[in-house]
């Protein structure tokens, strides 16, 4: 009987939990934070940046993707299905990875300015507001295109057969058939590239600051690190959970799909129309192509042969990293997988609320609470690695849940009363049902969350550590100008990355 | 005995009621049109649903509150009988163990039980790489295991063509003389009512009827059965 109890406790439990953290950091935030006159216009101009370079950043992605999913979606050609894979690796490739190659390209020693040089043009600076724009697309591009390639490729193609037996002219497809898909598909897009660029802090961090580039994350930084004022950095806070908080409520009118995992691609869609659009197919493929490869391509030509000269600090930095990684994958799994159960037997709006509850939290809000909660109890020297372990984990639930609740639901659809009638039970049920049925489904949220935190530049920057984790080590390596260690630590990064997700996925896969 | 006593559960604009003494060892059709509450009957007994009021026991023995794993009760459903990623001996072993820690002398059993439903040998393919009448053969060996003196039929045979169908129908049998179980068969074919149940309980409109000899019910079916079943029995 105790442990019925225990079993089905567990959910609430941890979902109470949770709910607890979370808003009481927040309310740990808002009793901090004094009134509004605090704020000075700066932090105003900070606000605007911070919802204009959204709104911007999501605008262009989604104009831009559309001519790029249209060719994907019309054309069949070598590599595609490997192009359409890596269109969904920018979601656990490490922000300041790709800044690095986005430096490497577009900096003032890279390729794009020494051709402007060449023909005596004047050159682009890849700091400042439009370095934020421009990393911003380069993360969200790639997400915008999937999306609207769904949208592309949910159109029935028997459709697009009865339009050819019509004799449709391309314009004709495109008002009867395309345009009604982009309206329906677009917003939702729009909207998940909005979201994520509200809580940017590393690309604005390492690219923006100054009175035009400051996003309200990295104002919370700065008043957090550089001015020590708490009540600011909370009060900062505060501004950041209302904007999330009014973009989810956004959310509500406009389906937001999910913006991670391979993009699916097994469908035949029709054949494209000949002539010159041919050329302009061509022509996006190769400059989306080229915008999302040749970033990543240029540090990892130039950092690849430095790895061997890595700093030993590097090294002690990737190994912690990695055990962190691990340590909150394996947490987001353990809260993930209990909610996801529990959910599957009842379906409870306030425990997937619990779990969803990070979306409203950024990294930093959350930091800041944590250390304003726990300061008296330890040092921010001691804080750093825990609360960073912590938030990861927190911040990958989402992610984690929304991969996990349909396995699990379908899951106990299909087996729950056989294993019901079987007796089947606690460790039982777990090892010989769970488990085997959902393995997958836990390895791609393990590796999803593995990547993430290993990735992550927000919470460790806070506090000021001499045990940086390897995002860390890298940035103050860039910021002291070693661009040949930054760049192989880069590359060091990112392989860690990729191969944490690919560890975890794999063995989902296998089991 | 089990007794069905004043069963009500209530779900929004529908009422189930059942009121049924059943003796054990007997064999029971139950039919009716789809939702008419066929499933309903059979998920108060298993477990899975919890009457709004009245009770259910077995042989004196209130089965209220206890899980559907530790009723006196084995299940056979329309299809999801057998668990994908586990092998036949897997498959049939948590009938005797939910967790699958088998002593030596319930492995034989295993393989014994296994033997018997004529797949010996089979007991390491996975369930994919077995026909549907195999797949019901794995899930009636497992019965068989189990040996629960209740056993719930859920149209299990369905999927299958007529003439795997009456060989299963025959494998039930036996497994019934072995186990010597009541046995509550859902079908929608009258002859299968005929073939295999001395009573019939007609569920209509959510409404357990008392079970009545079956082949006087199908001979002189009432209006609303004879509407359902319509030419499907001749005479």
């Amino acid at each position: 009987m105790a442990a019925r109890i225990l079993r089905v406790s567990a959910g609430p439990a941890i979902a109470a939990g949770l709910a607890l953290l979370i808003l009481g950091t927040l309310a740990a935030v808002a009793w901090q934070a004094e009134g509004l006159s605090g704020l000075s216009s700066w932090d105003w101009r900070a606000v605007r940046f911070t919802i204009w370079q959204a709104a911007l950043s999501a605008t262009i992605s989604a104009l831009l993707a559309v001519p790029v999913a249209r060719a994907l979606a019309r054309r069949r050609f070598w590599g595609r299905g490997l192009l359409v894979t890596l269109l969904g690796a920018p979601f656990i490739l490490p922000v300041i990875v790709a800044i690095m190659g986005l430096v490497a390209v577009f900096g003032r020693q890279g390729a794009i300015n020494d051709a402007l040089r060449a023909l005596s043009l004047p050159e682009i600076s890849v700091y400042g507001w439009q370095g934020v724009i421009l990393a911003h697309v380069f993360f969200n591009l790639p997400l915008s295109v999937r999306l609207v390639l769904q949208g592309w490729q949910a159109i029935p193609s028997e459709r697009f057969r009865l339009a050819e037996s019509l004799g449709f002219a391309p314009r004709d497809v495109a008002r009867h058939l395309e345009r009604p898909m982009l309206r329906a598909v677009l917003p939702g897009a729009w909207l998940a590239v909005f979201l994520v660029c509200l809580t940017s802090f590393t690309v604005a961090l390492a690219l923006g600051g100054g009175p035009r580039a400051t996003t309200v994350e990295l104002a919370i930084y700065q008043a957090f690190r550089f001015d020590f004022d708490l009540s600011k950095a909370a009060l900062l806070g505060l501004i950041q959970i209302a904007i999330c908080v009014g973009a989810l409520i956004a959310t509500r009118w406009i389906a937001v799909p999910a913006s991670f995992g391979a993009g699916r691609d097994d469908r035949v869609t029709w054949q494209g129309p000949a002539g010159w659009r041919r050329g302009t197919d061509a022509l996006a493929i190769a400059l989306a192509s080229a915008f999302l490869l040749w970033p990543i391509g240029a540090v990892t030509l130039r950092g690849l042969p430095a790895i061997p000269d890595l700093p030993p600090e590097v090294w002690t930095a990737a190994i912690r990293s990695v055990v962190m990684a691990v340590i909150s994958a394996l947490l987001t799994l353990t809260v993930t997988l209990i909610l996801a159960l529990h959910l599957s037997r009842r379906p409870s709006g306030w425990i997937e609320g619990a779990g969803m509850l990070p979306l409203v939290a950024s990294p930093l809000v959350l930091g800041t609470g944590l250390f304003i909660l726990l300061r008296d109890v330890a040092g921010a020297q001691a804080l750093a690695l825990p609360v960073t372990v912590g938030v990861n984990a927190m911040m990958a639930l989402p992610f984690g849940l929304r991969a996990l609740i349909p396995a699990a639901r379908t899951m106990q659809q299909d087996y729950g009363r056989l294993a019901a009638s079987l007796d089947m039970t606690g460790i039982a049920r777990l090892r010989l049902l769970v488990l085997p049925r959902l393995a997958r489904p836990i390895g791609f949220a393990g590796g999803l969350a593995a990547a993430l935190a290993m990735g992550d530049l927000g919470v460790i920057a806070l506090f000021s550590t001499d045990q940086p984790t390897l995002p860390l080590k890298l940035y103050q390596l860039m910021t002291s100008y070693r661009m040949a260690d930054a760049s192989a630590a880069a590359v060091l990064l990112m392989a860690i990355s990729f191969a944490l997700f690919w560890i975890f996925d794999r063995g989902g896969r296998l089991a | 005995m089990l007794e069905c006593r004043d069963i009500v559960l209530r779900r929004e604009g529908w009422e189930f009621t059942a009121d049924l003494d059943l003796q054990p060892g007997g064999r029971i059709a139950v039919i009716g049109p789809s939702g008419a509450g066929k499933t309903t009957l059979l998920s108060l007994i298993a477990g899975f649903l919890a009457p709004d009021a009245g009770r259910i026991a077995w042989q004196g023995r209130d089965l209220t509150g206890i899980a559907p794993g530790k009723r006196p009760v084995s299940v056979l459903f329309q299809d999801q009988n057998l668990f994908p990623h586990l092998d036949v001996t897997r498959n049939v072993g948590l009938g005797l163990r939910p967790d699958l820690r088998l002593s030596p002398d319930q492995r034989d059993r295993v393989a014994q039980a296994i033997a018997d439903v004529g797949l010996g040998g089979f007991g390491d393919r996975l369930p994919a790489n077995l026909s549907g009448g195999q797949q019901s053969r794995v899930a009636l060996a497992r019965v068989l295991l189990r040996a629960r003196p209740i056993l719930l039929l859920d149209e299990p045979f369905a999927a299958l063509g007529p003439a795997l169908k009456s060989e299963m129908m025959e494998l039930l049998d036996r497994i019934g003389r072995d186990t010597g179980a009541l046995m509550l068969m859902v079908t929608h074919d009258p002859r299968d009512a005929l073939e295999f149940a001395r009573q019939t309980i007609v569920v209509q409109d959510g409404h357990c009827q008392p079970p009545q000899a079956t082949g006087d019910l199908l001979r002189d079916p009432p209006p609303a059965l004879r509407e359902y079943l319509g030419g499907s029995i001749g005479g």
